[in-house]
This record gives C-alpha cells, structure tokens and sequence, in this order.
C-alpha cells in the first residue's frame, strides 16, 4: 500500500473526531513547548555565563599569591607577601607557551577628581594587561614600558569612574588624585559589565604597577599575575612551569605547602557550564516529563481508536489488508497527532520563550538543533506510544473483528 | 467444467475452554465456475464455519481446500490476506462499509491493498464500473448513511466485484432487507452470475436459496443435502409479482 495513500488515510481518520485529535495532540504541544521554552531559558543562562568568563580574556591564568602562616595564624588568600615582580619577570622568561605576562597589585583608594570623589579599586598593571583582558580603549592610549620604567604618574580608567567623577566632560588629559598624587588620564576603558561574581569590572583605575608600589601603596609584593598562554593546549603545562618555578623561586621544601594558587580560565570555564548544564538538564527533564504524558495521552487515545474501530479494521482485513497495512495505518495517524502537536509546540515553545525574554529580560537562546530534537523526539513519541495501539489493531482476528459490535 | 473450490474432508475444531467444538467434521465439496450455490442450515450448523473457510478468513484444522487450483489451507495469514484481495469477494449481512466513506471509495478500498499497485485514475475508474454493474454509479459520492439499506448492499457488491475475483461470497446478504430490496438483490446477484461469476451464498431462508442453482444443507458440521434447484425462482418475475401484489393491495383499499 502507498505511503501517500495511508497518510492521506490517517489524517481523515483524524479529522473525523477533531476535538478529540485536538486534546491528544495539545498533550504533546505542552510537552514540546515546555521543553524548547526551558531548554531555551537554561541555554540562554549558558551563554550569559560564558560571555561573562570571556570577558577574563584570553587564555589567561591567573597566579594568586597565596596563604601564609605564622605561628599558627593564618593569613587566608593573598596574605602571603613572597610573591615579586621579578617572579612575574620570571615566569615571562623562563616558561614555554607563555605569551606575555602582567604582575598585578591591587588596592582600594579614595580618588578625587572635578572636586568629587569615589572610592574604588586600582590596578597596578603592566602595559600588556589590556591584551591579556581582551579590553580595548574607547579613547586615548595605554600607558607604555617607558611609563612602567619611569613609574609615570598616568592612569586608563573604566565606564564607572567616568559616571562618578566625569559626567559631564571628557576625561582624557584630566587628573585624577589617587592619595594627594595627580595621575594624567591617558585612555577610557569600553565597559565590560558585571565579572562572574557580579562585582562590577568597571569601577577601576589602572596604573603602572610600578607607580602602584612605589608611590599609592608603598609595597613590595603583588597580590597576582596575569599569565596569558599561547592557546588553551598549552595552559596545563604552563601551569605546572609556573608552579615549579615559583616553588623553586620560593625555595619552598618538599614538604612545604604552595604560597601560591594558580588558576586556569578553562576550570573557571568549567565550573561554571558544569552548573549552567545542571540546570538545563533539570530544566529538560522536568519539561519532558510533560512530553512522557503527552505520549501517554496519545496511547491512550489510540488503544480507544482502535476498540471503536474494530468493525473497520476487519472490513480491511477481510477485503485484503495484511496485518503490517493496518499497523502503518495506525502508526501513521499516532506519529502524525504527536508530530503535527510537535510542530505547534516548537512555535509555542519560540513564541512564549521569546515573550519571557522580553517580558523578563531573560537571555533565551533556542538553537536549531534544540527545536530538531524536540521534532524527532515527538514524532519518536508517535512511534513508541502508538506502536502498542497499531500493533494491537494488525493482530486482530478478521472473523471476530467483523462481528465486532 | 473446473472445480473453482475444492474441499477434501475439511475438518474445524475449536478449542474453547475444556470441550473441543466440532464445527465441521469432514466435509468435501466441489463447486465449479460459474455456480451460484446457497449454503445452508440452522444456527450452529456449520454453515459459517464453512464460509470462514471458504473465504480464507479461516483455515481448517484438517483437510485440503484448493480455490481457484491453489491449495490454499496452509498459509499464513498475510497469504490468505492476498488471496482475499485476489481471488474473492466479500458480501455481508450488515453490508460492512467504511462509514463517513463516500460509495465510492468504499469500493476503490480493495484495490488499496492490492499488490501490484493500481494507478489512482484506473482505480476510479473501476470503481466506476463496479458501481454502474450494480446500477447505483449516481450516487457514487454519497455516504453510507445517505444511502438506503439496499443501496448499501449494491456498493458493497460492488466493491466484492472491483478485483474481479473468482468467487463472490456472501454472507446472508439479504438479512437486514425487506422482502422487496432483498428481491432486487438477488436480481443482481442473479445478473452477475448470468455473466459467469462464481457466487456462494449463506441463507437460512428457503424462499432466498430458491434464487441459487444449488442448495447444500448442512447440519451439525456435515453436509446432509445437495441438490441443484429445479424450479429457480428469477428475480424479474417476482419483482412484478410483488408489484402486483401490492398493486392489489390498493385497489383493494
């Protein structure tokens, strides 16, 4: 028998009891709009998370001077002070794959500038750290070797400071006072948002990290360094360089514990997706609990099609029908209820997805193979549900089936 | 002339529950091309049993039964579906039509399930014909329930006869008619086999079976008589009669 024929077959079966085709296939709608809207919604999570790692930059890893004790109290991260600028120096140097890297010193000060004043964090950096960030200037420049050298009183700041200090005028050229010492504003950072840990990335003043030490802060240690590796193949190895050489710069025993943390971007990577794909997988299981339903709901509705239709099916069989024409015939009206709710649930699932993200400001991102998936999984529910209902129907006797009343 | 079926001491038994049912306890019969024969015998006489057999719908526990030359008891149920389709056509009591269905493709459904596929223009086609062979072409697009009981009966004629089969089975084809439309009926099968085709009949009227050629009795799963029909009641003939009578009637009134 003709597959055009046994669909042409299938839908008017269908149509034949609109309402009732209607309910069984608004199960399956449900089922697949659930899972595209949440898929979408846990995805959308996804991206946003990632954009925010990236926004770390590049390759990058990221040493933390580390914990220190003395007789028994423990000074907790970045309490160590036995990480310099020459172990910065160092690791550039010495270790293969690394690309450039920027010894870091962190501190907050109050700053002034056009007689207001905001208390922020500054970056002591060197000149590479912008490319380590992947962060560009929307105006002015960078500050330079030479200005590192000369420990140069010129600073780069971000979006923030310019909303609290800057709001009316251009701040490249001005001055900025970080602890009575004028600072020239040399570039304007582009915003970069909120960090991963949704501290803003914007509220900051980058100087020479030697200006930083010898005239803001007055130390002698750095609180990191910015490692920027050659490509993610390489970061393990850097890592390990960088903890070899630093213990051995520390001269730290056998015995003796790193006073030092290394972190690489892909485990920051990776903790991060690990829990963004927890939520999606939750997200689309509980969603496709409604799809195993909708399934049910069309077995269901099969198995009453086929006791009604008993008389039917034996005429077929009596006029010639093998069993394998009536299980297609039944198959068919099962996959086309599941498939056609299918299709309605994809528009559904976009449409509600796209008016949450609006209505919500969620980030929903629906990719092609989602709303692929969620076809072939419907129509897949067509086939495993309808399969006991059709199989039921070819194995009837034609005899009984004929007197079926 | 050659024996269209052919059964060697068929035997039914069904097994239900704890007693074995003997519905049919060796029977062997000929019934040659062009026959029109009616089965029959009270309820429980083996008669249905005999037309399950015949029609392929069932297969006999012992014996032999060769339609049209092939021995056709031992296939399996996808055998017999294919000569179901081929080689017989089906004529019921209840006229068994697809509902919501229009007369004609009620009668193009056979050829669904036909092998070798059959283009959609010649199925219509033959549907055509099947339907103007039993006089009821006009009112192909109608559905069942638009359709009187012996309108119904002739789509479902026609489509028993729409894979020219060799033999036409039926089934108390006249037992939800009145006396009238079962006359006309009759008067079509009556036509049919004046242009050769084989029919078999199932009735437990004797004034039905006097329409046939030849009548086997059965009883308790035996044939117990058979016996060509000497005066053969024709269909126009009584048709008038009725008409007649009826006429008679009003005058009278």
């Amino acid at each position: 028998m003709k597959i055009g024929a046994t669909l042409r077959m299938a839908l008017r079966a269908l149509r034949r009891n609109k309402m009732r085709s209607t309910l069984t296939a608004l199960g399956i709608i449900i089922g697949v709009g659930a899972v595209i809207a949440m898929v979408g919604i846990g995805n959308g999570a996804k991206s946003q998370v990632e954009a925010q790692i990236a926004s770390l930059g590049q390759n990058v890893v990221l040493v933390f001077a580390g914990n220190w004790s003395s007789s028994g109290a423990r000074s907790g991260w970045g309490g160590a002070g036995t990480m310099t600028v020459d172990d910065a120096l160092a690791i550039g140097r010495e270790i293969p794959g690394v690309i450039t890297v920027s010894p870091e010193v962190r501190d907050r000060q109050q700053v002034l500038a056009n007689g207001l004043n905001w208390n922020t964090q500054i970056l002591g950096e060197g000149p590479d750290y912008l490319d380590i960030r992947q962060w560009v200037l929307t105006d002015g420049a960078m500050f330079t070797d030479q200005d590192v050298r000369s420990t140069a009183k010129v600073c780069v700041i971000g979006k923030t400071i310019i909303n609290q200090l800057f709001p009316s005028d251009d701040p490249v050229g001005k001055v900025v006072i970080i602890r009575n010492i004028p600072f020239k504003i040399l570039g304007v950072l582009t915003p970069k948002g909120l960090s991963v840990m949704g501290t803003d990335q914007d509220d900051v003043i980058i100087i020479p990290y030697t200006s930083e030490m010898k005239r803001v802060s007055k130390r002698t240690n750095l609180s990191s360094i910015n490692v920027q590796s050659a490509s993610p193949d390489v970061s393990d190895s850097v890592q390990r360089g960088i903890s070899d050489l630093l213990r051995q710069r520390h001269r730290l025993g056998q015995n003796r514990d790193d006073d030092f943390t290394i972190r690489g971007q892909q485990e920051i990577t990776d903790t991060f997706t690990a829990t963004t794909n927890t939520m999606t997988v939750l997200l689309g299981a509980i969603a496709s609990v409604s799809l195993i339903v909708g399934g049910i709901g069309i077995m269901n509705i099969m198995l009453v099609s086929v006791t009604e239709r008993t008389r039917e099916i034996g005429i077929r069989m009596a006029v010639g029908a093998h069993g394998r024409d009536i299980l297609l015939q039944f198959l068919i009206e099962a996959i086309m209820l599941s498939s056609v709710g299918g299709v309605i649930g994809i528009v559904l699932g976009v449409g509600s997805a796209e008016l949450l993200s609006v209505w919500k400001q969620w980030p929903m991102v629906i990719s092609a193979s989602s709303v692929i998936v969620a076809f072939v999984f419907s129509a897949a529910v067509g086939v495993f549900f309808g399969f006991y209902p059709a199989r039921k129907a070819s194995r009837l006797d034609p005899i009984d089936a004929l007197r079926y009343e | 002339m050659a024996a269209v079926i052919k059964l060697e001491n068929v035997h039914k038994t069904y097994h239900t529950g704890e007693v074995d049912v003997l519905a049919v306890r060796g029977v062997s019969l000929e019934i040659a091309s062009g026959e029109f024969v009616a089965i029959m015998g009270a309820s429980g006489s083996g008669k249905s049993t005999m037309m399950n057999i015949i029609g392929c719908l069932d297969r006999p526990t012992e014996g032999r039964y060769f339609l049209d030359g092939t021995d056709v008891s031992h296939l399996d149920r996808d055998e017999l579906a294919a000569i179901r389709n081929k080689k017989l056509g089906f004529v019921f009591q209840g006229f068994n039509l697809l509902s919501r269905t229009s007369a004609l493709e009620n009668v193009e459904l056979p050829m669904l399930y036909t092998h070798d596929h059959v283009p959609a223009a010649q199925q219509r086609e033959l549907a055509m014909h099947a339907l103007q062979i039993v006089g009821i072409a006009d009112r192909a697009d109608h559905h069942p329930n638009q359709l009187s009981g012996g309108q119904q009966q002739r789509v479902a004629i026609a489509r028993a006869l729409v894979n020219s089969p060799a033999v036409l089975l039926a089934d108390e084809p006249t037992g939800n008619l009145d006396t009238r439309t079962s006359v006309e009926v009759l008067g079509v099968f009556q036509k049919l086999n004046d242009e050769g085709i084989t029919i078999v009949m199932v009735t437990h009227e004797l004034d039905i079976a006097a329409f046939t050629k030849r009548n086997i009795i059965m009883r308790d799963g035996l044939v117990v008589n058979d016996t060509l029909v000497e005066r053969r009641a024709v269909a126009e003939v009584e048709l008038r009669n009725l008409q007649q009578a009826q006429q008679a009637v009003k005058l009278s009134a």
